[in-house]
């Protein structure tokens, strides 16, 4: 829904198609399709396997000589799906640096598993520990960011963009907070796809009139 | 002509003849090339040729974002992997967005050099024909594997083209034209309609001829493509002679049999008789010895429709 937000405010579909989101016909399905929504390079839905087509159109540009950047959003939690580190292996194999992926890592998944070590903020039922540990052993450049911080953002993307033609790919970990600026939903993995009340809507609004990093 | 050819030499040839002709084709191999033969298309197209290694659903997802960009990617692997590791692969990447991606699925049925059940698919004309999208085809022999890769190639959209390791006789010469979605008739006849699909259309071939010798006419349709089907021209055949007996070298659940079963059923009933895998894997072992045991051989496929003459005359 956020992609679809952000399509939107860029232009690719009027802002009013948003309240057609998942209803028949609408070309703003549950899941992203290529074939139906402006804007979209591939589609996804069934996790785990964004990276692969990346790795295809980083290795599509280096043959048709085009200067292109491939930028992959993952998960933290499909990143456990093997299909991922099929790709990583290989985009490191041909020294894909036109290639970028940036870990959303907020800890949480649909409903993953209980950590036996309960760190303050983070949920009890925590999706990866350390993923710097295996994309480094997989040989990609790994960098890290606040993924609430839209300066830092920014700053972290251009050092990944010079980062190419040093031969490797890379990777951001993005740390983030799932449900971030909606008090009621912070960390909390049961609002993974949880419907809004109109009473639970008006109360994230009223918390997301605050700006954006303020904690 | 020669008198057989192997499929996967006509893969590797065909691909460089491709190559030539389009420059934006490139093959995607899943450490088989030795086996698929691509090796020969990376001889002649180094930079063309990109090694997936032992990843089969990285290598259907690479092969999507390639196709994004303009290229045409070939795979070279087992249709055993092609087909069944990376499904999901295929089923949201490939074909939910239609994308220009060409399986050449090798080592398809019993023929995988005595490896056995584990490498040898026997149902994936069932699972891919399914699969909206997907163009599906399984050549006779390597004149029309030759003709249908081109088909593939010069047609946008995702194609799965079933191809065999080891040589089998050739059937058509220099005058074929392969038509994808339609039926060609072999042999024409009287009593009874054969149809067969992939190299099995050779042996059905095979078992007309002895049937004839015990004057029974018998008229032989191959069915090249799986997907999309010729409803007319299987109705045509099948009419022509009130009998039909199907026959793949696939098991008789969801494959030819039952695309043939169910375009009748619907437009012209007519009795019919599955022949093929009995909903059975199979093991190592020569390929003639295969052939006899899971009962695929010509003589068999006399018997499928000696017995269903008897039922019907």
């Amino acid at each position: 829904i956020a992609l679809y937000a952000t399509l939107a405010l860029r232009g690719f579909f009027p802002v009013e198609e948003l309240d057609t989101f998942d209803e028949i016909d609408s070309r703003l399905q549950g899941h992203p399709d290529m074939t139906r929504t402006p804007g979209l390079d591939m589609s996804t839905g069934s996790l785990g396997q964004g990276l692969s087509p990346g790795v295809g159109m980083a290795l599509g540009a280096r043959l048709l000589g085009k200067d292109f950047h491939t930028w992959v959003m993952l998960g933290d939690g499909e990143i456990q799906e093997g299909q991922i580190w099929e790709a990583a292996f290989v985009a490191e194999r041909y020294r894909l640096d036109n290639l970028t992926a940036i870990l959303d890592y907020n800890g949480l998944q649909q409903y993953g598993w209980t950590s036996a070590v309960l760190n303050g903020k983070r949920s009890p039922r925590m999706s990866i520990e350390d993923p710097r540990r295996l994309w480094e052993a997989w040989g990609w450049n790994v960098l890290e960011m606040n993924g609430h911080d839209v300066g830092e953002i920014l700053h972290t993307c251009r050092q990944a963009l010079s980062f190419r033609g040093q031969g490797k790919p890379t990777i951001i970990i993005s740390h983030s907070v799932k449900g971030k600026g909606v008090s009621f939903m912070e960390n909390d993995y049961n609002w993974h796809s949880k419907v809004l009340t109109d009473e639970d809507y008006a109360r994230a609004m009223a918390d997301l009139e605050r700006p954006l990093g303020g904690a | 002509m020669p008198e057989s050819m192997a499929m996967r030499e006509v893969f590797a040839n065909t691909l460089v003849e491709l190559a030539g002709q389009y420059p934006n084709l490139v093959v995607l191999d899943g450490d088989l090339a030795n086996s698929t033969r691509a090796e020969v298309f990376e001889q002649h197209y180094p930079d063309r040729f990109l090694e997936m290694g032992i990843a089969e659903q990285n290598l259907m997802g690479v092969a999507a974002g390639l196709a994004t960009v303009g290229l045409i990617p070939w795979l070279s692997s087992f249709a055993v992997f092609l087909v069944n590791r990376d499904l999901d692969q295929l089923r949201m990447v490939v074909a939910q967005p239609n994308l220009n991606v060409k399986i050449g699925a090798g080592y398809a049925g019993l023929f995988t050099a005595r490896t056995g059940k584990t490498h040898q698919e026997v149902s994936d004309l069932a699972v891919m024909r399914a699969m909206p999208h997907l163009t599906v085809v399984a050549p006779a022999d390597g004149v029309e594997a030759r003709l249908a890769m081109h088909a593939a190639t010069a047609s946008p959209g995702p194609w799965y083209v079933r191809l065999v390791r080891d040589p089998t006789p050739v059937i058509f010469d220099d005058s074929y034209r392969y038509v994808p979605g339609q039926v060609v008739t072999l042999r024409q006849g009287t009593d009874i309609t054969l149809f067969g699909t992939g190299v099995q259309s050779v042996r059905a071939l095979q078992a007309a001829d002895l049937l004839a010798a015990e004057g029974i006419s018998a008229e032989v349709v191959h069915v090249p493509t799986l997907k999309p089907l010729d409803p007319e021209g299987i109705v045509r055949a099948a009419e022509k002679t009130g009998l039909v007996v199907t026959t793949e070298e696939h098991t008789i659940i969801g494959g030819l049999g039952s695309a043939v079963a169910e375009i009748l059923g619907e437009h012209r009933p007519t009795p019919l008789r599955r022949h093929g895998l009995m909903d059975v894997f199979g093991e190592s072992g020569a390929n003639d010895d295969l052939i006899e045991k899971y009962g695929l051989a010509p003589h068999h496929i006399a018997d499928a429709a000696r017995a269903l003459l008897r039922t019907h005359r």
